[in-house]
């Protein structure tokens, strides 16, 4: 089966602390620490774990800029096979459609019967893949921790739905699925691995050499635009306990005596 | 004038509680819209349901079909794309059966597509003004969506204030006829329930509910020792699930379970709304966490600023003394 993944190279919650920028109206990204977006590691091991079962390739695709290139390669640690970075400056400031139809404009050269993408990136938006399987005029399904390969025309899916209970659908192959956390274990990449495949060429493909028309994409394309980031006025917000360990403790254990929390 | 549609989820008959919430989404989108309720589905828990929304809504379109009676997100799109007018602004809720309905259905519509609104500030000339937020709720921001070729937009369940109980005497208008051919390439087989675990977390009072801020799965022995001597059980967020650190049936949140503890202790975790979301019946929540900007802390009543594997020792230590 050939698998195509598409990736996004996204500031790592678990390592930054975001601050305002001093204008305030951006994040202050001068030293963000990007990673890979959680929900894409696990639809590459998933992708791996059906081509070592039913054979052919995974290929591992993102739109960024030149620094995506290093969680393409983190992927190919992991054992995808090929990696394509899409990149021109007229792809920034792209909303989810614009980036939907780049990534269709590659997908369709690639003639896979497989797409697949994370649940849900940094911007918590949850876009991309249905919006590129309604472009292709592909199936899709969203939110799937289960995938099993019946024959070489459907596959049998899961969708984790609300209260964790599971929904199984049936879906025709070429589809596309949206891969939602704990489906799998992804496999732990160390430096050798990175090292490995730290030659490996990739191609960077541009909007000419895709076919996508600049003003369709970009700033230029999008409906939706974000104007700034702020700090939300959310009232008085939680009561910070102060002082030493000690003292914190003892505040604490008063409260719950109070609120019923030890009985 | 802005006309605006609902879709409407529901089960054996009763909307769900989004259903309540789209009015005072509508409302602050354009206070004149007219806004019609959508329902889909078959048989007499459709009709029932159509009936009332009659009470929260002047128009209700109901698309009665076989193929509709479970709600198959990609069946469902094909009799929205029939139904709907071109321009139509479509509301529907950030949840999973949202998350894999919208995206697609902007593109079948060609109309703009905005997820995930947790507030609305008013439309400027066909620009609409939203909040929304990113990076799991550790940063919030203004976007706008360009209105002039309609818009699908997902609601965030629980941001927008639902709408008393009413007598809109509204009427049931059936487009049955106009949801077209409805084949698709993905069939809807069986619902298979989660597993009941040994520990029931939403029979306790008291959780220690620990997050990825636990860090390592041997130290969940410390919150355990918390939990024992409180005389709690320990819950925790998905990635200590997807971990396979716990069994599912300790999970809180939408995709978990929902409690209704008196108290909340959450230790290392960052409070996204698909976790708070399963925290219900106002408990009094405590949060232990690292970073002092976690969104967690805007949620809580109390906040302590403190590395969980030192703390939590610490005040296990103190409730055995007790
Ligand atoms: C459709 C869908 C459904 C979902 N359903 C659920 C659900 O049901 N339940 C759920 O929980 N999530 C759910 N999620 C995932 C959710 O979006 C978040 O990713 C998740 O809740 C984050 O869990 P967390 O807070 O433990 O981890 P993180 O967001 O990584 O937060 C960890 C926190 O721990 C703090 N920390 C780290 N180390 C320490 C330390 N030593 N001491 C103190 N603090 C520390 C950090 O500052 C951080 O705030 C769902 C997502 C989707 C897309
Ligand atoms: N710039 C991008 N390049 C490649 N894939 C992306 C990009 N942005 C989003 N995706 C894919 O779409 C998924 C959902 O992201 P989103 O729709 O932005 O929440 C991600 O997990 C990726 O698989």
């Amino acid at each position: 089966m050939e698998i195509l993944v598409c990736v996004k190279r996204v500031p790592d919650t678990a390592e930054n602390e975001f601050e305002l920028n001093s204008a305030g109206n951006d994040l202050d990204r001068d030293d963000l620490v990007y990673s890979v977006n959680e929900w894409d590691n696990y639809a590459v091991e998933e992708a791996i774990q059906i081509v070592d079962k039913v054979g052919g390739s995974v290929t591992v695709v993102t739109v960024g800029d030149d620094e995506s290139e290093e969680v393409l390669r983190r992927e190919m640690a992991m054992g995808a096979n090929n990696g394509i970075l899409l990149s021109d400056d007229a792809f920034e400031g792209s909303d989810g459609k614009g980036i939907a139809s780049i990534l269709k404009a590659e997908a369709e050269k690639g003639g896979y019967d497989l797409i697949l993408t994370g649940a849900q990136a940094d911007e918590g938006a949850a876009q991309v893949g249905g919006m590129l399987a309604a472009m292709m005029d592909l199936p899709y399904a969203s939110l799937v921790n289960q995938i099993d390969v019946s024959d070489e025309k459907t596959l049998k899916v899961g969708r984790e739905i609300e209260g964790g209970n599971q929904e199984m659908n049936e879906i025709e192959l070429p589809c596309v699925l949206s891969i939602q956390t704990g489906i799998n274990e992804p496999r732990y990449v160390g430096i050798r691995g990175i090292r490995k495949v730290a030659k490996v060429e990739i191609p960077v493909k541009s909007a000419a050499d895709l076919g996508v028309d600049t003003a369709a994409v970009g700033d230029a394309g999008a409906k939706v635009k974000r104007v700034d980031y702020f700090v939300p006025d959310l009232g008085d917000g939680a009561e910070m306990l102060e002082g030493s360990t000690d003292e914190i403790v003892e505040k604490l254990i008063e409260k719950l005596k109070a609120k019923g929390g030890l009985s | 004038m802005t006309q605006i549609f609902a879709y409407i989820p529901h089960k054996n008959g009763e909307p769900a509680d989004i259903a309540f919430e789209y009015l005072s989404a509508a409302e602050k989108i354009d206070a004149g819209a007219d806004v019609t309720a959508v329902v889909t589905g078959s048989g007499p828990d459709l009709d029932k349901v159509a009936e009332k929304m009659t009470s929260l809504y002047k128009e209700v379109v109901k698309i009665d079909g076989s193929d509709l009676a479970y709600p198959n997100a990609e069946v469902v799109r094909k009799a929205l794309c029939s139904v709907l007018p071109k321009d139509a602004i479509f509301l529907v809720g950030h949840d999973t059966f949202g998350m894999d309905l919208a995206p697609g259905l902007s593109i079948k519509m060609d109309s703009a597509f905005l997820a995930d609104a947790v507030d609305f500030e008013g439309v400027d000339n066909a620009l609409l003004k939203v909040v929304r937020q990113e990076l799991g709720g550790a940063v919030s921001c203004h976007v706008t969506c360009d209105l002039s070729s309609g818009a699908v937009i997902t609601v965030r369940p629980g941001s927008f204030t639902p709408a008393p109980e009413n007598s809109a005497g509204g009427t049931v208008v059936d487009k049955s006829s106009e949801a077209g051919d409805l084949g698709t390439r993905r069939r809807f087989l069986e619902i298979v329930e989660a597993e009941v675990g040994e520990v029931d977390i939403t029979k306790s009072d008291v959780l220690v509910s620990i997050g990825r801020g636990i860090e390592e799965e041997e130290n969940i022995e410390v919150a355990q020792e918390l939990a024992e001597a409180m005389g709690a059980v320990v819950s925790c967020s998905r990635p200590i699930v997807d971990a396979k650190w716990l069994e599912k049936s300790r999970q809180v949140g939408t995709s978990g379970l929902t409690v209704k503890p008196k108290v909340y202790m959450a230790m290392g975790i960052s409070g996204s709304f698909q976790h708070m979301g399963g925290v219900k019946g106002n408990p009094f929540i405590v949060a232990v966490n690292k970073n002092p900007k976690a969104p967690i802390f805007q949620v809580a009543d109390v906040g302590i600023e403190a590395d969980i594997l030192e703390f939590m020792p610490e005040l296990t230590d103190k409730v055995k003394e007790l």
